[in-house]
């Protein structure tokens, strides 16, 4: 057995080149298999979570504690008879799912989970790519995703779905913004755009107790606006107007059935899991976390908390979702735009001039 | 044949495509994705340039801002596939040939100016770093009176699409406080 692992790694250890594709292509693959398990896990969640806030029992008969039911739902969608409408505008009612669904799945790619590896004197960071500008990515990555959405409403050629996907694209488009001025306050205490080099800078504790995580350093408003605007981004209570069932029939995927309408699921449950990742990486320390035990250990615990703290997150966010009602779409607007935007200017103005004395 | 050739054709190739399916498509939303793809290639060749910062704000701002801008506009207005119209001889007969005099021209004059060596990749700068100490202290008065000109672009904007004034004795009620 130890001799078939020490065969595999002196194959496997040859030159950078070599280590450098296994290891992305292995990344990828584990990473991929990992988001897609959590993003049915966390619908899951959710329904369980709810359903305890509505003081009743969520999924319980598919397995212990419903643990089964995301493989019957995803039974369910595959044996769905895929319906497309005749009066839809084709190409790109195919493409918008395909157009939500890979770009809300490829922003893990520049999402670090641990400390790097050391095996053999190679260094193997826990990311599937390592980009200098990493956060800038994820930016541009969520600003395209909004195409999905749109052109999703319009290709039904239905009204209630071209109002949902212009009305959902639109609030998109304006908390992008908010977004990513909330994100420049950490910018500015980071220094740098490397999701990597964010999460060392917030290394260490204050008094010994306190952990210099960029919460509790300074970037408090930074985050509140962070929360707001990706609640609105990735459309969830209380800003999921474009895709409430008692508004627009159900918005911008009225017309999709069976295995497109999951492909939009799956890319809203992806979208939140990634914004709980950079929320934990940029203001909760990231994997930074109290370290013990034999090495095996010292590698796994940062993961380890790391999935602790989004965890945390998928929480708030269910847990939001079970106790707030939606805004109205004109509230939504202006409070995006007459609220949220000066205050993550003013954070960010205040947040500069803190670093600059 | 390196890679980078290879990756720099492809995106070339992309580009141009776009642009010309954007030329040729009769309906204005394929026009827009066809502009969409043209962005996403030009910051592929940015990136191959070395200018990682440019290629993230072109798709940020160009590819996933102002594009989702163009395409609101054509689902809103609910503009409808273009006609087909002949097209006009004289410019069949007159443009093809100054078009290609114009590329053979241009070409000559790049290939044979002296001043026209190629610079190798990485040697120039484009961290995000480098280009905010630019922006923020040798181009500090171009990036002040841009933002003036894009406020500018915004007020007049805004009172272009604003109603009117509605009636006179509303406008001479305002007047007589």
């Amino acid at each position: 057995m130890r001799e078939f692992f020490e065969s595999l790694a002196n194959w496997f250890f040859v030159d950078p080149i070599r280590i450098y594709i296994l290891s992305s292509v292995i990344k990828s693959a584990v990473v991929l298999v990992v988001l897609l398990t959590a993003v049915a896990y966390t619908v899951w969640l959710e329904r369980k979570v709810v359903g305890h806030m509505q003081n009743r029992w969520g999924p319980t008969r598919v397995g212990p504690f419903g643990l089964l039911q995301p493989a019957a739902d995803g039974i369910k969608f595959l044996f769905k008879e895929d319906l497309t409408p005749p009066h839809v505008y084709k190409p790109l009612f195919l493409a918008a799912p395909l157009i939500a669904v890979i770009f809300a799945l490829t922003s893990i790619a520049v999402i670090p989970f641990g400390n790097a590896i050391t095996i053999r004197g190679y260094s193997i960071p826990l990311q599937v790519t390592d980009v200098n500008t990493g956060l800038l990515l994820i930016l541009g990555v969520t600003s395209i995703g909004v195409y999905g959405v749109a052109l999703a409403g319009w290709s039904s050629n239905n009204k209630y779905s071209l109002l949902g996907g212009l009305r959902a694209s639109a609030q998109m488009v304006s908390y992008e913004i908010s977004l990513g001025l909330s994100l420049v306050g950490v910018l500015i205490m980071s220094g740098s755009f490397s999701l990597r080099e964010i999460v060392h800078a917030q290394q260490g504790h204050f008094l010994g107790i306190i952990p210099r995580w960029n919460i509790f350093h300074g970037q408090f408003i930074g985050f509140f606006c962070y929360l707001m605007a990706a609640y609105a981004e990735t459309n969830r209570i209380p800003f999921d107007l474009p895709e409430a069932e008692t508004e627009l029939v159900a918005g911008y995927h009225t017309e999709y059935s069976a295995m497109k309408f999951a492909m939009f699921f799956m890319a809203e449950y992806a979208n939140m899991i990634t914004v709980a990742c950079l929320a934990t990486l940029l203001f909760f320390g990231g994997w930074n976390g109290p370290l013990f035990g034999p090495r095996i250990l010292q590698v796994v615990l940062p993961v380890f908390w790391f999935a602790a703290k989004i965890f945390g997150f998928l929480f708030l966010y269910i847990w939001v979702r079970g106790t707030l009602p939606r805004f109205r779409y004109d509230q939504l607007m202006s409070f995006g735009w007459k609220f949220l935007l000066p205050l993550s200017l003013m954070n960010l103005v205040a947040t500069a001039i803190a670093v600059a004395w | 044949m390196s890679v980078h050739l290879i990756l720099f054709l492809a995106f070339g190739a992309v580009c141009v495509a776009g642009a010309i399916n954007l030329l040729a498509q009769t309906h204005p939303i394929n026009s827009a994705l066809s502009l969409i793809a043209v962005m996403a290639a030009l910051a592929g060749e940015y990136l191959l340039l070395g200018a990682e910062f440019v290629a993230a704000v072109q798709v940020i701002v160009y590819a996933g801002a102002i594009m989702v801008l163009f395409v609101f506009v054509i689902m809103l207005l609910n503009a409808g596939v273009e006609e087909r119209t002949q097209g006009s001889r004289v410019a069949f007969l007159f443009g093809i040939p100054s078009l290609l005099l114009g590329s053979i021209l241009l070409a000559w004059v790049v290939l044979h100016h002296s001043g026209t060596e190629t610079v190798a990749v990485g040697s120039l700068p484009g961290d995000p770093a480098t280009i905010g100490q630019l922006l923020f202290h040798e181009f500090l008065l171009p990036f002040e009176i841009t933002s003036v000109l894009i406020l500018i672009a915004i007020m007049g904007a805004v009172v272009l699409a604003s109603k009117p004034p509605t009636s006179p004795a509303g406008i001479s009620a305002g007047r007589a406080d």
